[in-house]
């Protein structure tokens, strides 16, 4: 059981990161503003979401696992709304190119 | 070398390098946002060192509040016309202010390099005395009562800086409301995180005030936490910053340092010096202090980050 655990967190925990490094290539080598949040968003949602469900089965107790869904569900309310106001700016052509 | 030591050594090297770019950034909004990711890595070497107070402080204060402070600063210089002549210092004057930075900083490394080993501490008398305080969060019972007296003069500097801030402001403002009040559309998604958040951020912040006694958190930490809050719904256009002659404003403002000073000058009567706690109501008198600092010092934060007053042309 434990050892089933443990490949569960590796390999969640590993695809998060992948999602992360993808989600940076991406802002860094993207031509606009609009695909570089395409690119961020991925590293904020599935990479930490996926961190995020590879650490449940470590989080020692309910109370802890909770704490860890809650920063998940901030960092994306936070991160998508503002994907939002960083795309408006960029739609009205308010942020440098 | 193991895996760790190696993500300590990368870490250490971006922060280095990391600083080095927000000083040679040529552009100031891009210089600010390296200040602020400096100020995010920080806190993991804090965390990483195990001191998560400080993380939390840094995190906070030094890249959050800090971050918001440069950003507003920046985008109100923007709109002011460079004037002429005044710019740019003489190369003389660059190179003796770089040269003094260097001497400063070579001279702090000095200092910490040849500290003898072990280094001169007074942790293990603190740890010892540690339970006369019944403070759980050795953090917290340093600075609230073998160090108080720097906490008393660091409350009462946020006070002090606000009149800073407001005495910038002409004659014909004094007693405006401070800070400008965006223009913004109620529909936006602005808007909605500024109703949907607070709920949340307010208990955070009261939750890591009252947690502070026991585990890493605090009046500083949580406080800046709930000025947060206040700056984002006025950002939204959901509230407003108060006129500051309002006489609730100034008392909410130095109730926190002058409940400290009181509490300070009644140790004079018992036990008999300034800043000494009767025995065994250290804690409930700490708690008192991080209650009653908690609201000065967010409202402190956020009218900080207001600026100074402002009228609209027809108050």
């Amino acid at each position: 059981m434990r050892l089933i655990l443990d490949i569960f967190t590796v390999v969640l925990v590993s695809a998060g990161a992948f999602f992360f490094l993808a989600g940076t290539i991406g802002l860094l080598r993207f031509p606009d503003t609009l695909t570089r949040l395409h690119a961020l968003t991925k590293a904020d949602n599935l990479g930490l979401g996926l961190v995020v469900i590879g650490l449940l089965p470590r989080a020692g107790g309910v109370l802890y696992a909770a704490k860890l869904i809650g920063v998940w569900l901030l960092v994306l309310v936070a991160s998508s709304a503002v994907s939002q106001l960083i795309g408006r700016a960029a739609r009205r052509g308010m942020l440098q190119k | 070398m193991t895996i760790a030591s190696a993500l300590y050594i990368a870490l250490a090297i971006l922060v280095l390098a990391l600083a080095g770019w927000t000083i040679f950034a040529r552009d100031d909004y891009a210089a600010i946002v390296g200040f602020v990711t400096y100020g995010l890595l920080l806190s993991l070497v804090w965390v990483s060192l195990s001191a998560l107070d400080i993380a939390l402080t840094e995190v906070a204060i030094g890249g959050g509040v800090t971050g918001v402070l440069l950003l507003e600063a920046g985008a109100r210089l923007r709109g002011v016309p460079v004037p002429t002549g005044v710019e740019r210092p003489g190369i003389i004057q660059r190179v003796s202010a770089a040269m003094l930075c260097t001497l400063v900083s070579l001279g702090l490394a000095l200092t910490v390099w040849i500290l003898p080993e072990p280094a001169p501490t007074l942790a293990p008398s603190v740890a010892a005395n540690l339970a006369a305080t019944e403070m759980g969060n050795p953090v917290g019972a340093v600075l609230l009562a073998y160090r108080a007296l720097d906490t008393v003069l660091e409350s009462a500097v946020l006070p002090l800086a606000l009149i800073g801030v407001w005495s910038l402001a002409s004659d014909r403002f004094w007693g405006g409301r401070p800070g400008f009040q965006n223009r913004v559309d109620r529909e936006g998604i602005l808007v909605f995180l500024a109703q949907l958040l607070p709920p949340f951020g307010v208990l955070m912040g009261i939750y890591i005030v009252l947690i502070g006694a026991d585990r890493p958190g605090g009046k500083f930490q949580g406080g800046t936490i709930l000025a947060a809050m206040w700056i984002l719904t006025r950002m939204a256009g959901i509230t407003d910053t108060p006129p500051i002659n309002r006489r609730w404003l100034r008392i909410v403002l130095i109730a926190g340092p002058a409940v400290f000073l009181a509490v300070g000058l009644a140790g004079f009567v018992f036990p008999g010096t300034f800043l000494a706690y009767p025995p065994g109501f250290a804690k409930p008198i700490i708690l008192i202090i991080e209650a009653a600092m908690t609201p000065s010092i967010a409202v402190a934060l956020a009218l900080l980050l207001a600026g100074p007053p402002e009228r609209k042309p027809n108050e």
